[in-house]
């Protein structure tokens, strides 16, 4: 089973994620606070991409709204510690179930109708915005007025409650996203992943060879919904506030999917690598601007916008499957 | 994998990683004595609230010059960083600028973004003052380096209905009902919550008979309005941001609503510039229970001038007065703890106590919790197409004018 | 609750339905033929609504007369943004054309951004604030006369569709791609005409819109919102769908702020779409696709 994962990989694909793996295993002793917090992004929304990689790469489902994962998620773990005190390990098991809940809703609606392509992807967009606003009026939780964590001061971390500094954070968020990726190939390897294949593909076709379509479905719904969760249990956690118009809005379902289409839809390492890559171009672009003394705002955003829209242009298919055809990875990492 | 990390060893490793990049990373520990202070302004000044991180700026900005000319000149440099209306980003960005060796932190006008900060402010024992944010809870976690100069959305409220019954009293009119709209954004329901729990203790002689709450993102208030109208109560009571607050008057003047008074208990929208040149006389009579900047205090003067000059056609209003005041205070205790050290510099903001200042109210000073409790609201009246202070009558511009006169007879 | 006050709601939410209506109806047009949903929709708006307000701001130039123009820039921006940004992406997936229009959304946004600065800029007509009494019924004035407004454009391209040359020969490009090509039309300059009429709607929709609502440089992304549910109601590609949509998220939003909380009422809008999508994911008038 195990031995699946690293079938028909080429040793250097495994080399290089070996070495990317101990770089980021010793980067907390080697960089800044400042760097630390970047890559702390980078990580979150790579894991987070990853997630909706598999609804969306995998088994061809576009979701415009995954916020309402994250969302409901965060809500959820942030909403067990403070009214009943009971801590993110524990939480996060009610937190996926709901994601997984909200997921499966959705599904089950969208696709017993026969809702696909631009229709589902604006249902989703849809459902988050209905809860949005549903939250906005959730007096329990604080409504729009914010949910706040309390954050308590001492000395030592405290990972059972995810109290502590950004260290901690950093590899929990490494240990979720390498678990992530393992997970995904394991998936993809797997009878559902070339379900999901022929799905994406050939959807009549898939229906035609006895493929259950709309199982399949549910089950990469399920899956990326509950993935997502463990996103939103660290939002909550890390940032110790939640605010409705925030966390659901649909500039956060744009956000969260960037990076995998900029990396690469349906591989294994392109969310990974486009998190990377959006993260520090927007990081670069707000430094070189600063450098060059233009303090206009809004100049940040144009100039990131034109390279996110050259990237589609000039990469059809994003960054990472032409950048492994060129390091001879083979077609499937 | 989560293994336990104290700060020392994160200390240790950040250390270490300094030496490794020395020269590469603008990373700065050394805080020699008599160094110059860097402030991080730190705001949304892109996004969607650009048009308020930007006024907060503008306060900032002209900071400098104007303590200079006050004789407190010191050593100061200004980072600016934006926030982008984004949390993930407001983190970030005060990350960077503790790095490049921010001092002392000013921010962030919006309360999920102060929130954000004042943790990184905390881990890595970097004074931050905020300038404005109502949220109470950011100054109830306990913090040892975060300051807020800015009422919390309790003590808003509480100003803004004494201030009310001072309106009635002076004016001769009390209304018996009232109709509360509020925007229902983290602002406008903590003011809503305020009001909830507050109102009942106050003694109130109108009823609250409607409360009407809005989404921040409404294009149009015709509904609300014809609601409220429907009550025929005597007082609106809005609760607003800028933009909604001109809808709201808007729509107001054509469904032909005519309440006797409309006070805002203490929200922005009726004093900001852009609700005199789009309402223009319809933006008279209203009023407003909010901090604002002292008319008679010399500094407000000085900073009047001041910014007038550099900022023509821009409205001074609290958002400036409260980031101006949120650099003086750093400097102030910069001079004080003559040090730039985090610690040194939090002990001396924590004994801050400067009397003469810019906004109205009692000395400026921090509580345990490092919430400036003598920050006071006074009652605003728009008369002249501009705001005057009309209650507390020590530093009023203007005398009340009440009833509001009906909007065809003006 | 009193009857006029029902009857002047519900007789407002149908006239501010009307002209997101005629917003909305840009999106549709594009869609029904060029199958790409322009996600940069309300921010297209928001740049009319700002050639309004300088035309206004410099000229004195009622936006109800300098919508005109405006169609034509927009239609010339829609023009060159489909053959050149959106035409080699005719054949991509979905979501990448969705980072496509998102890219350029972006730049729109902050594009105004810097060059108008963030604060809110609006129009103000003499007429702006004035009502007009029926019966016991108070009705906004400028409301009137937009909806009115909104139902010409509507009908006006109706006309165009039904009877022009070009406007069948694009109707002919929508229900067959291939057959379009085969007996020898332009398809891909079909196209553009389409994006660019789509965007001259949404053009004169901007213009217009400066009289109701103050703009800022941010207002686009939720306009893009309204416009997805409100065609999605009526029919994607529909237009007299796009009006009833339009009507009908009008009418509910100001008939659940009037009986519930107006605070919830976008709740009831996105509630009627979802209804809509699953139980007919065509639209209210539109065609199974």
């Amino acid at each position: 089973m195990i031995a699946r994962l690293t079938d028909g990989v080429p040793r250097r694909a495994l080399i290089l994620l070996g070495l990317l793996l101990a770089a980021l295993l010793v980067a907390p002793l080697v960089v800044d606070a400042y760097v630390l917090s970047i890559l702390i992004l980078i990580l979150y929304f790579a894991y987070t991409g990853q997630a909706w990689n598999v609804m969306m790469g995998f088994a061809g489902q576009l979701s415009l709204g995954h916020s309402l994962y994250v969302g409901v998620a965060a809500y959820t773990a942030a909403a067990l510690y403070v009214h009943f005190g009971l801590g993110p390990w524990a939480g996060v098991w009610l937190a996926i179930l709901i994601s997984m809940a909200f997921g499966l809703v959705i599904g089950f609606l969208a696709f017993r109708f026969g809702i696909g392509g631009v229709y589902f992807a604006l249902l989703t967009i849809a459902f988050a915005e209905f809860t949005r606003v549903g939250f906005d009026h959730f007096t329990w939780v604080n409504g729009s007025g914010g949910f706040f964590l309390p954050v308590t001061q001492s000395e030592d971390n405290d990972p059972f409650n995810l109290r502590g500094d950004p260290v901690m954070f950093y590899y929990l968020l490494l240990a979720i996203t390498a678990l992530a990726f393992l997970l995904c190939r394991w998936l993809l390897t797997g009878r559902i992943g070339y379900y999901w294949l022929a799905i994406r593909e050939e959807p009549e076709a898939a229906q035609t060879l006895g493929i259950n379509v709309f199982r399949c479905k549910m089950i990469a719904v399920a899956i990326s919904a509950g993935m997502t969760a463990l996103s939103g249990v660290f939002f909550a956690f890390y940032y110790n506030n939640l605010f409705p118009e925030q966390i659901f809005s649909m500039s956060r379902s744009i956000e969260l999917i960037l990076g995998p289409i900029i990396g690469g839809v349906g591989s294994l390492f392109g969310p990974i690598l486009g998190a990377f890559v959006l993260t520090v171009l927007a990081e670069t672009v707000t430094e070189l601007m600063h450098a060059l003394g233009y303090d206009i705002p809004g100049i940040k955003q144009v100039f990131y916008g034109i390279c996110l829209g050259a990237v589609v242009l000039y990469l059809p298919n994003g960054i990472w499957p032409p950048l492994r055809k060129r390091l001879g990875l083979g077609d499937r990492s | 994998m989560t293994r336990k990390l104290t700060r020392r060893q994160f200390a240790a490793g950040t250390a270490a990683s300094a030496a490794l990049l020395a020269g590469s990373a603008p990373f700065n520990i050394v805080r020699a004595q008599g160094a110059k202070l860097k402030i991080g302004s730190i705001h949304p000044r892109s996004g969607f609230q650009a048009q308020l991180g930007i006024a907060c700026q503008r306060g900032i900005d002209i900071a400098p010059r104007v303590l200079k000319m006050m004789g407190m000149g010191a050593d100061i440099e200004i980072m600016s960083a934006d926030t982008e209306s984004n949390v993930d980003v407001a983190r970030s960005r005060a990350e960077k600028l503790i790095n490049d060796g921010a001092n002392v932190l000013i921010g962030a006008f919006d309360s999920g973004q102060s929130a954000a900060i004042a943790q990184v402010a905390e881990q890595k024992g970097v004074p931050y003052i905020i300038n404005v944010a109502a949220a109470p809870q950011i100054t109830e976690q306990g913090y040892k380096f975060v300051f807020r100069n800015f009422p919390t959305a309790p003590m808003l409220v509480g100003d803004g209905l004494n201030l009310m019954k001072g309106v009635f009293e002076k004016s001769g009119i009390t209304p018996k009902t009232a109709v509360f709209m509020h925007v229902n954004d983290t602002f406008g329901q903590a003011m809503a919550g305020a009001i909830k729990a507050m109102a009942p203790r106050f003694n109130l002689p109108f009823q609250i008979v409607e409360t009407i709450a809005y989404d921040p993102q409404a294009k149009d208030l015709s509904v609300e309005i014809a609601k409220a109208k429907a009550t025929g109560a005597e007082m609106l009571m809005p609760v607003t941001r800028l933009n909604d607050a001109i809808l709201m008057v808007r729509e107001m003047v054509k469904q032909r609503w005519e309440p006797k008074i409309v006070m805002s208990p203490g929200a922005p929208g009726f004093y900001e510039n852009q609700f005199y040149k789009t309402l223009g006389k319809f933006s008279n009579y209203l009023l407003t229970n909010v901090p604002w900047y002292n008319p008679r205090s010399p500094i407000t003067q000085k900073l009047l001038d001041e910014f007038t000059k550099s900022y023509k056609g821009e409205l001074f209003e609290l958002n400036v007065g409260f980031s101006f005041e949120a650099v003086m205070i750093a400097v102030d205790s910069f001079t004080r703890a003559k040090s730039t050290g985090g610690k040194e510099l939090a002990d001396a903001i924590r004994q801050t106590r400067i009397e003469n200042h810019v906004m109205a109210g009692g000395v400026l000073q921090f509580n345990e919790k490092g919430q400036n409790v003598n920050v006071k609201s006074v009652t605003l009246q728009n008369l002249d197409q501009r705001p005057k202070v009309v209650l507390p009558l020590d530093i009023s511009e203007d005398n009340l004018t009440l009833p509001m006169p009906g909007w065809s007879k003006r | 609750m009193p009857p006029e006050l029902v009857a002047t709601v519900a007789l407002q939410g149908i006239l501010t339905g009307l002209v997101y209506g005629l917003m909305a109806l840009g999106l549709s047009v594009i869609f029904g033929v060029v199958r790409v949903v322009n996600f940069a929709h309300g921010e297209m708006m928001t740049i009319a609504s700002y050639a309004a307000i300088v035309a206004f701001g410099a000229w004195n130039i009622d936006p109800l007369l300098s919508m005109v123009p405006i169609a034509m820039l927009l239609f010339a921006l829609g023009y060159v943004m489909q053959s050149v940004l959106i035409n080699p992406f005719i054949n991509r997936p979905e979501h990448s054309q969705f980072i496509l229009l998102a890219a350029v959304a972006i730049v729109m946004v902050n594009g105004l951004l810097m060059i108008f600065g963030p604060d809110a800029r609006n129009v103000l007509v003499d007429y702006s604030l004035d009502s007009i009494e029926i019966g016991p019924l108070l009705v906004d004035k400028v409301r009137v006369i937009t909806a009115g407004m909104a139902i010409l454009i509507t009908a006006a391209l109706f006309a165009f569709f039904r009877l022009s040359h070009t406007g069948k020969a694009i109707r002919a490009c929508a229900d067959n791609h291939l057959g379009a090509l085969v007996i020898g039309l332009n398809v891909k300059h079909l196209y553009a005409l389409t994006f660019g009429i789509g965007s001259a709607i949404v053009g004169a929709a901007g213009a217009m819109m400066t009289l109701l609502i103050d703009t800022t440089p941010n207002i686009g992304p939720v306009f893009t919102l309204q416009a997805f549910v409100i065609v999605i109601v009526g029919g994607l590609g529909s237009m007299p769908g796009a009006l009833l949509g339009g009507v009908l998220i009008g009418l509910s939003e100001a008939m659940s702020g009037l009986f519930f909380a107006p605070s919830a009422k976008t709740m009831f809008g996105v509630a009627i779409l979802i209804l809509v999508l699953l139980f007919r994911p065509q639209g209210l008038l539109g065609r199974r696709p």
